[in-house]
């Protein structure tokens, strides 16, 4: 295999209005941030679908595997009781 | 002998839940366990993909310089860029399945992986810049609207944000044959001879007829892909005929006729011994694509080794 020369692969996540959630977009290649920055904004928000941009190293990202996940969010399964329609509220009862 | 056997039978195991999880309707994720054969399938898919939206740029890249006014040449010019932007969610879609982008463009260039053939054609006239937008891109947008949901996660992310893309780039080209067929006599006829060159070539960019087709077994099974070529390349005749009598373009087939009892288009047949020698090497424009991508690519190499020395040099810095 030839030498790898397309620079450095970075993943990035983008804010679509102040306040809202960053949001994964996909990747982009290059060698440091600041590349990786406009790179992606190049890539992600040409139309302006952003109003921020986060770039992560692609191997820099921990993730969950997805043959344990049965086990890995099994904890929250049994605990109904932390849903709000858990609970039986007396007959009238208003705003809650 | 045992431990073979066991190895056989947890690769069936992961086999029969994959294609539960596939035929449930449920997304493949970049981590999940797979078939090889998926994987290939789609690193052969999507990569071809990729390059089609690289090479793509070079026949409209050809009238930047010359488009006919300081709007059309703007237009031009972010069309292009959204199509450099295409293959890069492309790229970024194949690598996640483990191939990397240097391998990709080695493929392309060595023949191994292939691009869309309607990119072998030349781009002769302003014309072909209004034929190209509207019929080349509103036949990949048929093929990609399908495409939104295929099984593949990032594949189908990439079809998602592109279909929201391509929708300006037909409407410009449509936009643009409509204006010449508005216009003088020659202009008229000069959009009728780039419908005249894109027809054909475009219908055939939907690929062969599902029986002669050599991957779509696999394809199907596996919801890689959800409609057949020949029902694609229907859709696409049954929306752009009435465009095209609409600004009075004629569409190149004497065959073509309304047949009401099936609720769309009859068409002549396509010319599939040109469709071969185009994909064999013989179009009219297979060897400048190429040549062109790798003389472009060997230019780059130094802006990549100025950004590597740049990052070793801050990265020592930053260490010290």
């Amino acid at each position: 295999m030839a030498h790898n020369n397309q620079l450095d692969s970075w993943e990035v996540f983008m804010q679509a209005r102040p306040g809202a959630n960053y949001i994964h977009q996909g990747s982009v290649h290059a060698s440091d941030r600041k590349m990786a920055l406009q790179n992606a904004r190049d890539t992600y928000s040409r139309r302006g679908e952003g109003t921020s941009i986060w770039v992560v190293p692609t191997n820099e990202i921990a993730a969950s595997n997805p043959d344990d996940s049965d086990m890995f969010f099994d904890p929250a399964n049994d605990k109904i009781y932390r849903l709000p329609t858990f609970y039986t509220m007396p007959e009238g009862a208003k705003q809650i | 002998m045992d431990q073979v056997q066991d190895i056989i039978s947890n690769d069936h195991a992961l086999l029969s839940k994959f294609e539960e999880h596939v035929q449930a309707g449920e997304a493949v994720e970049p981590r999940d366990w797979m078939p090889e054969a998926y994987r290939k399938h789609l690193i052969r898919q999507i990569s071809q993909h990729a390059h089609s939206e690289v090479i793509g740029m070079q026949p409209e890249g050809n009238w930047i310089t010359r488009a006919p006014s300081l709007r059309a040449k703007q237009i031009l010019l972010a069309k292009i860029q959204d199509e450099g932007g295409h293959g890069l969610y492309l790229y970024s879609a194949a690598e996640t399945l483990g191939i990397t982008r240097t391998e990709m463009i080695e493929q392309l260039h060595t023949g191994k992986a292939k691009y869309s053939n309607i990119f072998n054609y030349p781009s002769l006239t302003w014309a072909d810049i209004g034929a190209i937008g509207w019929l080349v891109d509103g036949a990949a947008i048929v093929n990609q609207v399908s495409l939104q949901r295929t099984s593949y996660a990032p594949y189908s992310r990439a079809m998602v944000r592109i279909c929201k893309e391509e929708s300006f780039h037909q409407r410009q080209g449509y936009e643009i044959m409509a204006k010449m067929m508005k216009g003088t006599a020659e202009q008229r006829e000069m959009a009728q001879d780039a419908m005249n060159r894109w027809w054909w070539p475009s219908l055939m960019m939907f690929g062969p007829h599902d029986s002669d087709s050599p991957h779509a077994a696999d394809a199907f099974r596996w919801k890689i892909k959800r409609h057949t070529n020949d029902e694609l390349r229907q859709k696409f005749i049954d929306k752009t005929v009435p465009q095209a009598e609409l600004i009075g373009l004629t569409v190149p087939d004497p065959h073509l006729k309304w047949n009401d009892a099936k609720g769309g288009y009859d068409h002549g047949e396509i010319n599939w011994e040109e469709f071969k020698q185009v994909i064999n090497g013989n179009g009219p424009c297979n060897k400048q694509r190429l040549q062109h991508h790798k003389q472009v690519h060997d230019n780059g190499a130094w802006v990549r080794e100025a950004a590597e020395a740049y990052k070793a040099r801050t990265n020592n810095q930053s260490s010290n």
